[in-house]
């Protein structure tokens, strides 16, 4: 089976000499849900960078659905976001005063679906993380776990190869965490790929494969039957 | 491996991304817009208050025509006021293309309210002749009572032209004046007449009327004569010469309307101060312009990032960022517009101006909205797109 992500020994150092990533091999397989854990500093946020092609490596190589991103310009690297790959940050990243109808439509605004499209996509993708009653509320209307579920929705609306979520509880109580948590798994169950930065042992727990992270290197990776 | 569609914004997206920009800082946006909308709205009133007023002047020109000229006797060699002979009327009349001769002469006599007033105290008012063709040469209008007719040219009666009805403070027909010694019945009133402000400031007596109650010896001191449009240069080079043969370097001969086409053509050349106020406040809008969009991209690093995530390109990006300073100009422009062509509308209306705000003026106006958005927005453009995604999430 062809790996959705490749790492082949990628090197990330920072401009300030800092070296996050210090040769990293991974490889991400179709429906896999994946924990990434490690200590503060580690360089777990730096390699979903790379996963995510949101920033290219000092070096080796990042492969994407077969996709060798070093040799590709910042306009494919865009679309190969745009159509494959799905975020979920810590904070949500919502737009005020934007109906959560909206705010998930737009994961699909560089995606050329037109808005009517869109809309109707975003309403089943709210409906998946079971917000199909709050189609027209504003973030501010909404608690943060409900918020953060709207940022699942707008990761996965345009039904990504993988989805990343780097802390996705980290801002939220332990009830909203495990609503966003049960959120992913029913989400990984349906079939989507799913890798998880997490401090939470219950988030890594929950995970069928956890990555250890420690000073820039993988330390373990361990597969644990569910 | 899976294949990679290209990330793609559409236009329609790319507007509504850009007014979504604008509708979450609304005071932000009134107030940066203000600027260029203040500076758009001088220039269009400049222009339009300017070409009205011209517009105005150009259709007086064209009812008052442009093909009347006056002959004026002048002075003799030895300084004395010359005079034009009698038969000059006539002379003139026999040019080819002239169709309409009039003549004034002045007269000794002035004319008062009543018999008790001062003889000095003239009020600037003098006593003309006239020709019973001068109202319809230049173009006057009656604005009460009547003209001359062949019967009442002959009696004690005057019309009065606009000015000189006022400084009398007689405006109605049937008061009696005391002129040259006598009573004299005023017949009518007079409107302005644009092309021979003279004749506003005269009491006119019929032609025979003068020679008989006034003693007028009947040479003519003013000739008003018009022909056809064409020949006006034509009758021009021969008047002095078929008016006084003897001396026709003595007499003068000019176009009234010349006056008024040079009115005109300055009112049409604005006031370039006002317009330089213009451009100044659209610059000044142009800086807060940009400073607006400078802060906006600062505020929106995150946002820049999460739509950096979510595929969009370098390029839609920079086309975000310009279409909000488009709009946002385009906003001020749009408003200084309606501002700018209200206040012309108004002026021209409280002057009985015909309203005229040119077309190029409203294109220019876009033009110079476009210019400005694209050039305030073009460097916080390009630096939300240099943005790199990942420091633009790490922004807290
Ligand atoms: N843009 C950057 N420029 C310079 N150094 C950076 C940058 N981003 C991260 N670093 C450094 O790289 C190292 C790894 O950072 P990274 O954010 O990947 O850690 P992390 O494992 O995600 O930590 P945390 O759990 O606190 O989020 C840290 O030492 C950090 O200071
Ligand atoms: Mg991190």
């Amino acid at each position: 089976m062809t790996p959705i992500v490749r790492l082949e020994n990628v090197v990330k150092t920072y401009d300030g000499g800092v070296a996050a990533l210090r040769g990293v091999d991974l490889d991400i397989f179709p429906g896999e849900l994946l924990a990434i854990v490690g200590p503060s500093g580690s360089g777990k946020s730096t390699l979903l960078h790379m996963m995510g092609v949101l920033d290219r490596p000092t070096s080796g190589r990042v492969i994407i659905a077969g996709h060798d991103i070093g040799r590709l310009p910042d306009r494919e690297l865009s679309g190969l976001r745009a159509s494959l790959l799905g975020f979920v940050f810590q904070q949500f990243h919502l737009a005020a005063g934007v109906s959560a109808l909206d705010n998930v439509a737009d994961g699909m605004l560089y995606s050329g679906v037109p808005l009517s499209e869109r809309r109707r996509r975003a309403a089943l993708a709210l409906e998946r993380v079971g917000l199909g009653e709050r189609l027209t509320h504003r973030p501010h209307e909404l608690s943060g776990g409900e918020q953060q579920r709207v940022a699942v929705a707008r990761a996965v609306v345009r039904e990504p190869a993988i989805l990343y979520a780097d802390e996705p509880t980290g801002n939220l109580d332990s009830a909203s965490g495990a609503e966003v948590l049960g959120v992913l798994r029913t989400l990984h169950a349906d079939g989507t790929t799913i890798a998880i930065i997490t401090h939470e042992h219950e988030v890594a727990a929950a995970a069928g494969r956890q990555v250890s992270v420690r000073d820039g290197r993988i330390v373990s990776d361990v597969r644990s039957p569910l | 491996m899976t294949a990679v569609t290209p990330s793609r914004l559409m236009a329609r997206d790319l507007l509504r991304v850009g007014l979504a920009g604008l509708r979450v800082r609304r005071t932000r946006v009134a107030l940066a817009s203000l600027g260029i909308a203040i500076g758009i709205a001088t220039m269009v009133a400049v222009v339009g208050i300017s070409s009205s007023s011209q517009a105005d002047l150009l259709r007086r020109l064209d009812e008052l025509g442009t093909n009347m000229l006056t002959v004026k006797a002048g002075q003799t060699l030895q300084g004395e006021d010359a005079k034009l002979p009698e038969q000059s009327v006539a002379m003139v009349s026999r040019i080819e293309s002239v169709y309409a001769v009039a003549a004034t002469g002045d007269l000794e006599a002035s004319v008062y309210r009543t018999d008790r007033i001062p003889a000095d105290r003239t009020g600037g008012i003098s006593v003309r002749a006239a020709t019973l063709g001068l109202l319809e040469t230049v173009q006057g209008r009656v604005r009460t009572g009547s003209w001359f007719t062949t019967a009442s040219a002959s009696f004690p009666t005057v019309v009065l032209g606009d000015l000189a009805s006022r400084r009398l403070g007689v405006t109605a027909p049937g008061a009696q004046v005391w002129l040259g010694g006598r009573w004299f019945t005023v017949l009518g009133v007079l409107d302005p007449v644009p092309l021979a402000p003279g004749i506003d400031r005269a009491a006119l007596v019929g032609w025979e009327g003068a020679r008989d109650l006034l003693s007028f010896d009947g040479h003519p001191t003013m000739l008003y004569e018009r022909s056809t449009p064409e020949y006006v240069e034509a009758v021009r080079s021969v008047l002095p010469r078929t008016v006084n043969p003897e001396y026709p370097e003595e007499v003068t001969v000019s176009r009234p309307s010349d006056a008024l086409a040079a009115r005109a053509a300055t009112a049409g050349a604005f006031t370039n101060l006002l317009l330089g106020l213009g451009a100044v406040a659209l610059l000044v809008g142009g800086v807060g312009v940009a400073n607006t969009m400078v802060v906006s991209v600062l505020e929106r690093r995150r946002e820049i990032g999460l739509r950096r995530a979510l595929g969009a390109t370098r390029g839609h990006i920079r086309a975000q960022f310009l279409a909000e300073s488009l709009l946002l100009s385009g906003l001020g422009g749009v408003a200084g517009l309606a501002l700018g062509t209200l206040v012309t509308i108004g002026y021209a209306v409280s002057n009985g101006f015909p309203t005229l705000v040119p077309l190029w003026a409203i294109g220019g106006g876009l033009g110079a909205v476009v210019v400005i958005g694209s050039v305030a927005g073009l460097y916080p453009a390009v630096r939300a797109a240099r943005l790199s995604p990942t420091v633009a999430l790490g922004t807290a």
